[in-house]
């Protein structure tokens, strides 16, 4: 799931060196820490978090099949 | 985008020097002219032609191998198939795991489909329209919205009141448009803002 969303961030950003991606286990789900270089916040949530929004879609059909829950934050 | 600047006798030349360091051939390249060739006077004060020689990025390539890294992570077994007609990118995805793909109401096929489109756009100066279907689902959907569109208009011919979709992406309201526009009785137009926006019919 990790490399998942890594694939799609670097994609998209112009510093694919600065994508990090972290994974933290919560209690009933795993939250995905997604953290970009700042000049890239746009690129990653794009306008009204569309493209935020269509990363977490995507995340979320891969962590079904798992039969898992997991969150994708964006952090600052 | 790699580019390289050379010089030479003519414009030709010049041209022909920086496709062969560039390994490409003319399709794949941007030529711009930054300066004609100048003879001088008697050989003196004469300069050479200079251009600047962009490299096309392969958008297929590109889009192509972001598709199957993203589905190879999902670890889903899906084949892909791609066809570029103009500035339209049509990419077609079959295999077993495919519902997973499309999600609900098509939800992770169109996330799917806009995350290419970016990708695919962020190397190219034209506009590139991706469009990502998955064993004809797109076409079953169109069938569908058709139907319902047909079904929407009678209720309003019938009762005389609009009515209100719920929020549609673009090309699905676009399906309803195109499916009305020759009934002489309604109206459709569409309001609200991305992604709520939603198609209303009205009487005429």
């Amino acid at each position: 799931m990790v490399e998942l969303v890594e694939i799609i961030a670097k994609a998209l950003v112009d510093n694919p060196e600065e994508v990090v991606v972290n994974q933290v286990e919560g209690e009933q789900s795993v939250i995905l820490e997604l953290r970009v270089s700042p000049d890239d916040m746009g690129k990653v949530i794009g306008k009204q978090g569309r493209i935020a929004k269509a990363i977490r879609t995507v995340v979320k059909a891969a962590a079904a099949k798992e039969g898992k829950r997991v969150v994708v934050e964006i952090i600052q | 985008m790699k580019v390289i600047e050379k010089t030479g006798r003519s414009v030709e030349e010049a041209v022909e020097s920086a496709l062969n360091e560039l390994n490409a051939k003319r399709e794949d390249v941007e030529i711009e002219i930054l300066e004609e060739p100048s003879r001088g006077i008697f050989g003196i004060l004469s300069k050479p032609a200079r251009v600047k020689v962009y490299l096309k990025p392969d958008l297929e390539d590109i889009a192509f191998r972001f598709i199957s890294k993203i589905l190879t992570a999902m670890k889903v077994n899906v084949s892909i198939d791609l066809k570029r007609k103009d500035n339209q990118l049509y990419i077609n995805l079959f295999g077993p795991n495919l519902g997973l793909l499309i999600g609900k109401r098509g939800q992770t096929l169109d996330a799917l489909q806009y995350l290419v489109s970016l990708v695919v756009n962020k190397h190219s100066k034209d506009y590139i329209r991706v469009i990502i279907d998955g064993e004809g689902y797109r076409k079953r959907r169109e069938k569908t919205l058709e139907r319902l569109a047909s079904k929407l208009a009678k209720k309003a011919k019938l009762t005389g009141k609009k009515i209100v979709l719920e929020p549609m992406p673009p090309h699905e309201r676009r399906i309803i448009h195109t499916a009305l526009q020759k009934d002489p009785k309604v109206y459709t137009h569409s309001e609200g803002e991305e992604p709520f926006r939603k198609v209303i019919i009205s009487l005429k």
